[in-house]
């Protein structure tokens, strides 16, 4: 089965500052993958490229079979993406929410309803169908996003932080949510993620980015038998990523962060 | 694979129909279908029309009744505030249509112009789409208008036919000025600074057009700009619909084309642009 995304040399610079640099990259299809690193390590640079948000400076990278750059329209065709932040519109209600991206997604009108109702019974949220968002707890937000990047099911799901901020029964719920994509459609889900728990609990495979490149790549297990007889995680990132997260985070991604934590209490 | 059973893919990648319908029936459903949030938007906060009404009811009932007085400005047969209606009417859409750029920066840093651009929708109908929404609160603004208007005894006209171009040029020049100000939020990409632009942007497109005195009485530097100026023609359509015995300048079909020109360009080059507001 050919990989659901597979980057080559993916490289994206700004200026004179390198965010990604020579990324090479593996996720088969039906995995979850996790994408660690500190602050400015080039996490979400990533997943804007392979969302085809951004276009990469050099490299190539390739998304359920088609070129990020000139098949730009096929790969959305055939992604969801859940960002970092709380994006779903507080002034309409939950369903409409959904049923804004089922209509941009292109879902005929006739399946339109039942995929919406379907999306909304899956992530818990069916009673709140028809509560303004702006009422809604951060949990089911995020969970409410989750249903809407997964109306048209797509391949590949892209994830961006999607547990940062939440409680940890929300954490848990939104958990087995991303699990239950996966087994029940095939989804595959590429995370990023600050949250080690979360990381060893859920993917399969990590790569931890630092300083704009891949410095180790593997299931968690081979990284902590890698790093020690006794280590976690934890210790795992602080192996390959600790020198460097004191110079990690600009302004704006701090801002963001702390705007969604916000949000979320 | 005749005759034989296929089990249906576990991840479909293309969904329902997107990719069997025709180009243009997407690009009108996208754009329809982000407009509608508009309103639906609009309808649960009315608050927000009654504040907008202010600033036009402001330049009617004091700008308008002082100036109609001294009667300095020549405007043939009809008062100076028949005159003025449709201008006023030109310029609050205006206002609302140039700032409406913010939202795009807004909507980028609560994440929702991410996921808008992660859709297969073409990025000219995300475009098109918030200036058709722009549209509908420029419709509403116009709603305002003619409510005051009748407050003044202004001699409107009511043909069905006049109304609804009147509310096409509306939402035409509604959708013009917004996509300008998208383009502007796409080049600025910070809220501060296209505060400071819009401000600096909107008195000027209001003084140099006609919304407020003829071209006739313009010196000539004035005219050209005026000419140049595309709110000149959206105002000079609605003085012929909208009030009786305004009469148009350019022709309604000059300042039709002129507009819709316009508008095409703009949104063509800002669908360019506007994947510049999430790097």
């Amino acid at each position: 089965m050919p990989p659901a995304v597979e980057t080559l040399g993916l490289t994206r610079r700004f200026g004179s500052l390198t965010a990604v640099s020579e990324l090479s990259l593996r996720v088969s299809a039906g995995s979850i993958f996790g994408l660690l690193g500190p602050n400015g390590a080039g996490k979400t640079t990533t997943i804007k490229m392979l969302t085809t948000m951004l276009s990469p400076s050099a490299g190539a990278a390739r998304v359920s079979g088609f070129d990020v750059v000139r098949q730009s329209v096929k790969v959305r065709r055939s992604i969801g993406y859940v960002s970092q932040m709380l994006s779903a519109d507080g002034a309409l209600t939950g369903y409409e929410n959904l049923l804004l991206f089922a209509r941009l997604y292109g879902i005929s009108r006739r399946l339109r309803r039942q995929r919406i109702l379907e999306a909304l019974q899956f992530m818990g949220l069916s009673e709140s169908a028809n509560m303004l968002v702006r009422n809604y707890s951060g949990g089911m937000i995020r969970r409410l996003e989750i249903a809407q990047s997964m109306l048209h099911r797509p391949a590949v799901l892209f994830l961006d932080e999607p547990t940062v901020g939440l409680d940890p029964v929300a954490r848990h719920a939104v958990w087995a949510h991303l699990r239950g994509l996966r087994d029940q459609f095939g989804t595959t889900i590429l995370m990023t993620t600050h949250d080690m728990e979360e990381a060893d609990e859920l993917c399969e495979t990590i790569a931890i980015m630092n300083l704009s490149r891949a410095v180790a790549i593997g299931s968690p297990a081979s990284l902590k038998a890698q790093v020690g007889p006794q280590a976690d995680l934890d210790d795992v990132f602080i192996h390959y990523a600790g020198g460097s997260i004191e110079y990690g985070g600009n302004y704006r991604d701090t801002a963001q962060m702390r705007r969604t934590a916000r949000r979320l209490s | 694979m005749e005759g034989t059973t296929e089990t249906p893919p576990r991840c479909a990648v293309p969904p329902a129909a997107s990719a069997k319908d025709p180009a243009v029936l997407a690009f009108l459903r996208d754009t329809l279908a982000l407009a509608e949030v508009e309103l639906r938007k609009l309808g649960r906060d009315p608050l927000e029309l009654l504040t907008r009404a202010i600033q036009p009811a402001l330049w009617l009932l004091i700008f308008g009744q002082v100036f109609g007085r001294i009667k300095a400005i020549p405007t043939g047969n009809q008062s100076y505030l028949t005159f003025m209606v449709p201008g006023i009417l030109a310029q609050s859409v205006l206002f609302i249509a140039i700032f409406y750029g913010i939202s795009v920066i807004w909507e980028r840093d609560l994440g929702i112009l991410q996921k808008l651009l992660v859709t297969p929708a073409p990025r000219s109908a995300l475009v098109l789409g918030k200036a058709m929404s722009a549209g509908v609160r420029g419709l509403s603004q116009g709603f305002i208008i003619y409510l005051l208007a009748l407050t003044l005894q202004i001699p409107l006209r009511f043909k069905v036919g006049a109304i609804v171009a009147v509310a096409g040029f509306i939402i035409l020049g509604s959708a013009l000025f917004s996509t300008f100000s998208l383009a502007v939020a796409c080049l600025v990409r910070t809220r501060e600074r296209f505060m400071g632009i819009g401000q600096v942007l909107t008195m000027p497109l209001f003084f140099t057009s006609n919304a407020i005195y003829p071209l006739s009485i313009m010196p000539p530097w004035l005219r050209a700009l005026a000419k140049a100026n595309p709110l000149s023609y959206q105002v000079d359509a609605l003085r012929v619909l909208m009030v009786q015995g305004g009469q148009s300048i350019f022709g309604l079909g000059k300042d039709f084309t002129v507009l819709l020109i316009i508008l095409v360009l703009l949104v063509l080059t800002t669908a360019r642009l506007y994947p510049n507001v999430v790097r």
